[in-house]
């Protein structure tokens, strides 16, 4: 499903990942940790073309991200569904607006998109929430929305960048849950997240961990 | 359509201040050139009736003599589509002028010799401008019989000439408006855009299409222009209304003139012009952004 080859990526002189290679296949739950600076966001980002200038070949589901047309990076990227670092709401936009706004790009039908919107909104808890604006939320709200766009249009793979990293560990482990209630469905899951220990003893999965830009050691948890 | 429409809306309704400021502008400069497509309808018509209805006398040399009269008449009747010819001879010419001057006759009755040429005088059926009656003109006056032709005012030509500079500088103005316009119309766009560049972004990254992305710009760009032209024509047609009447009293004493404002299709081509400058500058600003 996602296959990187020998991928680096460089920031002026400095490396952020070096010669990367990886296969997840379809389903999988996937951690990546490692300490700040390690290069799990620019891995997580060089998958959705965030960043799209690095060596090295990335394929997902046959598409190699080195060859893609600006026409199909709109596809590419709905395949994905993606937990932002800083959330990435819209301000200016309710909460309702914010999830809606990845099925009215995919162009769904209005009576879908309220549907499918309120369904998600429930199921993060957070239907009361829907006609509220992103700033007057607390930061555990807004990554519920963040979670809840993300996994709204149903997506294949959930890219989810330090998603539990400003919440408490009660907040932290819904979100986990939540994640894992889509990883059941067949969901595939990368968490970029240096929090290893709120991984443990909570799904099976795989751990890549990195440091430097290197993949120093990739285990399965139990 | 209905979401782009509700977020095109949406987002005028969040930039109320920008938004309000390129529709006036817009309006602005649509007045501008309204009011001088208003004055060229109008003065063009006002010419035109001046023209005396396409009305030309022809004067005939000396050598004319009666028999040569149906020649000379078929040979005018193929210049032109002539209504009406009448043969003023130089005795009855000489009559009119008498009686026309019977107070100051002494001099008249003096004369030994008439002095007044022959004549024709030509009425145009069917002419659509000053230049047709001046070709048709000068096409008579070059038969060999002919020795001069006088149609209109004389100085009809040279005025004009006149209102054909005028006119150019009204287009020249009309074309700096509608740039000006389109340069704040395009701006406004750009700022919208940079102030909305989060929403870009996110849009983007959760799988927006530049089509999805640029369409509540479209027409945001299409509502300025749209609401500018109606705003700007409504201006005009509040000012005409005011102040027509007053023209025409004004003018009545000097020519029949009816002041019109402008026509439907006319009104229908400006607000059209509007709404496409409104779509063009957004065109302009969106393909530098996006390029």
């Amino acid at each position: 499903m996602i296959r990187l080859f020998n991928v680096s990526k460089r920031f002026g002189g400095k490396l952020a990942l070096k010669n990367i290679s990886l296969d997840i296949e379809q389903g999988e739950f996937i951690f990546i940790s490692g300490p700040s600076g390690a290069g799990k966001s620019t891995l997580l980002k060089i998958l959705y073309l965030a960043e799209n200038t690095f060596e090295g070949q990335v394929l997902i589901d046959g598409m190699n991200l080195s060859r893609i047309s600006s026409s199909k990076l709109p596809v590419l990227r709905r395949r994905f569904g993606i937990v932002f670092q800083d959330f990435k709401l819209i301000p200016t936009r309710t909460v309702y607006e914010n999830i809606a706004l990845v099925l009215e790009a995919a162009g769904k039908k209005s009576a879908f998109i309220k549907k499918k919107v309120m369904q998600v909104l429930r199921s993060t808890g957070m239907e009361k929430k829907a006609k509220a604006f992103p700033l007057t939320l607390s930061g555990g709200e807004q990554q519920r929305v963040a979670v809840a766009r993300a996994v709204v249009g149903e997506p294949s793979i959930i890219l989810a960048d330090e998603p539990t990293g400003s919440l408490d560990s009660t907040s932290a482990r819904a979100i986990l849950d939540f994640l894992i209630e889509y990883h059941k469905k067949g969901t595939t899951i990368l968490i970029a997240s240096h929090d290893l220990h709120l991984m443990k003893n909570t799904i099976q999965g795989k751990n890549i961990e990195l440091n430097a830009g290197r993949i120093i050691r990739t285990d399965i948890m139990l | 359509m209905i979401h782009f429409l509700k977020r095109a809306l949406a987002d005028i309704h969040s930039n109320k201040f920008l938004n309000l400021i390129t529709i006036i502008t817009i309006a602005l400069s649509i007045l501008v050139v309204s009011v001088f497509l208003l004055f060229f309808e109008n003065a063009g018509r006002v010419i035109e009736s001046w023209n005396q209805g396409g009305r030309a006398m022809i004067y005939l040399k000396k050598e004319f003599n009666a028999d040569m009269l149906p020649e000379l008449k078929t040979k005018i009747n193929s210049l032109g589509d002539i209504d009406e010819m009448v043969y003023i001879s130089k005795a009855k010419a000489l009559d009119t002028l008498k009686n026309s001057m019977a107070s100051q006759t002494t001099f008249l009755k003096n004369l030994k010799e008439n002095p007044l040429p022959d004549a024709l005088e030509i009425k145009i059926r069917s002419y659509n401008n000053f230049q047709e009656v001046q070709t048709l003109a000068q096409n008579i006056k070059a038969i060999d019989i002919v020795d001069d032709i006088e149609y209109g005012q004389s100085w009809l030509g040279k005025f004009l000439k006149i209102f054909n500079l005028f006119k150019i500088t009204g287009y020249a103005m009309c074309g700096f408006f509608f740039l000006m316009a389109l340069f704040i119309t395009a701006n406004t766009v750009r700022l919208a855009f940079y102030s909305r560049m989060l929403e870009v972004e996110i849009m983007r990254l959760v799988g927006a299409t530049e089509t999805f992305i640029k369409a509540p710009f479209y027409i945001e760009g299409l509502i300025q222009g749209f609401l500018g032209g109606v705003l700007g024509l409504g201006a005009l047609l509040i000012t005409y209304l005011m102040v027509s009447s007053g023209i025409t009293q004004s003018l009545a004493s000097y020519v029949y003139f009816d002041l019109r404002f402008l026509s439907v299709k006319m009104v229908i081509s400006i607000i059209f012009s509007s709404t496409f400058l409104g779509w063009f500058g957004c065109y302009l600003s969106l393909k530098q952004i996006f390029k």
